[in-house]
């Protein structure tokens, strides 16, 4: 019998991958830099502030200039030094948030499935009641449950996103285990829990952290949105929600109080989904650059 | 019955079948008739046996039972002589050692996101028969019997050809030397020239390494050229078992005379 010679090589990588590889890198470029600027604000507000969040010696609604970088508020505090803590209370929202969606979503929505017949059903039946169940309801009953603090608005929003997270993970799941590597790996032997790992998370990780970011920017969103009523962190520790609902009713005469956190949250939530768009792409061996 | 059968020194033990399926029935969850049923099969050391039969006859879910991957409704699973017990950790490491599977599409069978030589290595890893270290130089020997060149190890799946892919799942199936080598219609996936070069594969690893195949297929000129023994199976019954040439040869059931005919021939 002849050896049939199949040490043929395998042919350059093309050429447009490579372009679209470097177009990938520069949203990652982007994204962090965006992402960035703003968690330098929040690692600066926690060792410095240009004014005590509850100095309000600065006059009413002065406008950028002067001792103010971006003006006073109507009671008087420094707009500058409430955009910096309501970075970091943005930044920790986000984390917070994406934490336990993440913890909570990953570890219900592998073993979800897992589960077969009626407990599946069950369990998908559940995560969707979850998912129609709106955040805001939650929030006031945790709220009403603890008292009005950021981590009471965190909770309310991780265990939102978590069913959100769980059921994708769940779909992400099943279909890796549909795939015929997944039969290999048990005839060769490899136990469930190392399956899950070694096979299971790599496989479904570029899709969900993705997903992840994707989250982490609803949550910056939530908090803000949480904290314009009222449900988040309390003053004198501005948060960007309540920064733009209290800068509602001067916004004609004094707009920068609205306009700065405004931009600031877009920016924070435009740069991390940049962020998840180039980490997809660098996760993927398909699409990684080769190391020569 | 012999003594305990001792996996680590595989002696070719000819009065005890590796593999039996003795009476095996099997019905899904949920479904109404039995997928397979009443099947009884011996896979010897060195007698190869083919599985043929149309879509839907059972044939992959006689395979799942002989790779323990599911439990018969009724029947037993036998491996050396004893009734396969998936929960029995110790028998099952044996028989995972001593039978090994390689799949019908080389796409869905090899991790995407691991590396050739770490897929390779899972057996001698998960079965705990080597370290990372000690299991490199079997994973480039198992490359290197295969056809692949050495520097297959450090790349992915992606980059390689659908034949070059199936090449690698035999040498992930073929590292911790089984005695059997389960083949779901390993080359139908593949085009007519590479489908040539891995049947020629399988049948030097058969003589090279005494490895007994047991195949599924629906081509009846494949299983002519590496097994010499042939179960013919319709609606999750065997109809007929026997040497591959008196079964292709000598048909008895009117089904197998069917499968035969069906084979598209070129006009000569």
């Amino acid at each position: 019998m002849t050896q049939v010679d199949v040490r043929t090589p395998v042919p350059a990588r093309k050429a447009s991958p490579d372009k679209r590889r470097s177009r990938r890198s520069a949203t990652l470029v982007v994204g962090c830099v965006l992402a960035g600027l703003i968690a330098l604000l929040a690692l600066v507000s926690l060792i410095w502030l240009p004014y005590a969040t509850d100095d309000t010696s600065g006059g009413r609604l002065a406008g950028p200039g002067g001792g103010h970088l971006l003006g006073t508020d109507k009671l008087g505090r420094d707009l500058f030094t409430q955009v910096m803590t309501g970075s970091r209370i943005a930044v920790e929202a986000g984390l917070g948030s994406v934490l336990i969606a993440a913890g909570l979503g990953i570890t219900l929505g592998v073993l979800a499935a897992f589960a077969q017949g009626w407990l599946d059903d069950t369990v998908s039946a559940f995560l969707d009641i979850l998912i129609a169940f709106p955040t805001l309801l939650l929030a006031m009953l945790i709220v009403a449950a603890r008292s009005a603090t950021l981590g009471s608005a965190v909770l309310a929003i991780g265990l939102a996103q978590s069913a959100v997270v769980a059921r994708l993970v769940r779909i992400l799941v099943k279909r890796v285990l549909a795939q015929d590597y997944i039969t290999a790996a048990r005839t060769s032997g490899t136990s469930w829990s190392r399956t899950v790992v070694a096979h299971v998370l790599p496989n479904i990780w570029p899709t969900l952290v993705v997903n992840l970011a994707l989250q982490f920017g609803l949550a910056v969103l939530a908090e803000a949105g949480l904290s314009y009523l009222g449900l988040g962190a309390p003053p004198p520790n501005a948060s960007w929600g309540r920064m733009l609902q209290e800068a509602q009713a001067t916004f004609t005469t004094a707009p920068v109080g609205a306009l700065a956190p405004g931009i600031l949250l877009v920016l924070l939530v435009i740069g991390v989904n940049l962020i998840a768009d180039g980490l997809r792409d660098t996760l993927d061996p398909a699409t990684r650059k080769r190391r020569a | 019955m012999t003594a305990e059968p001792d996996a680590e020194t595989p002696v070719p033990d000819t009065t005890t079948p590796v593999l039996e399926l003795a009476d095996v029935a099997l019905r899904y969850r949920g479904g109404a008739d039995n997928v397979v049923e009443d099947v009884s099969l011996t896979v010897g050391a060195g007698h190869s046996l083919a599985l043929v039969g149309e879509s839907g006859a059972g044939k992959t879910t006689l395979l799942r039972l002989l790779l323990g991957l599911a439990r018969p409704t009724s029947g037993q699973v036998r491996f050396d002589g004893a009734e396969l017990s998936l929960r029995d950790r110790e028998q099952m490491r044996r028989f995972r050692r001593s039978v090994q599977c390689v799949f019908q599409d080389p796409y869905s069978s090899l991790d995407p996101r691991r590396r050739v030589g770490a897929t390779v290595a899972e057996p001698l890893r998960s079965l705990g028969i080597d370290s990372r270290a000690t299991a490199r130089p079997k994973v480039a020997e198992a490359l290197e019997r295969v056809g692949l060149p050495a520097d297959a190890a450090d790349r992915y799946p992606h980059e390689f050809s659908g034949g070059q892919r199936q090449r690698i799942a035999i040498a992930r199936a073929t590292v911790c030397t089984p005695r059997i080598l389960l083949a779901d219609e390993p080359v139908s996936a593949l085009d007519v020239t590479t489908r040539v070069k891995v049947v020629d594969l399988l049948a030097e690893l058969k003589q090279e390494q005494g490895l007994t195949l047991v195949m599924v297929s629906h081509d009846l000129s494949v299983v002519a050229s590496l097994c010499e023994r042939t179960a013919v199976l319709e609606r999750g019954r065997v109809v007929e078992q026997g040497d591959t040439a008196q079964v292709l040869g000598r048909p008895a059931h009117s089904y197998t005379r069917r499968l035969i005919d069906s084979v598209p021939r070129l006009p000569v």
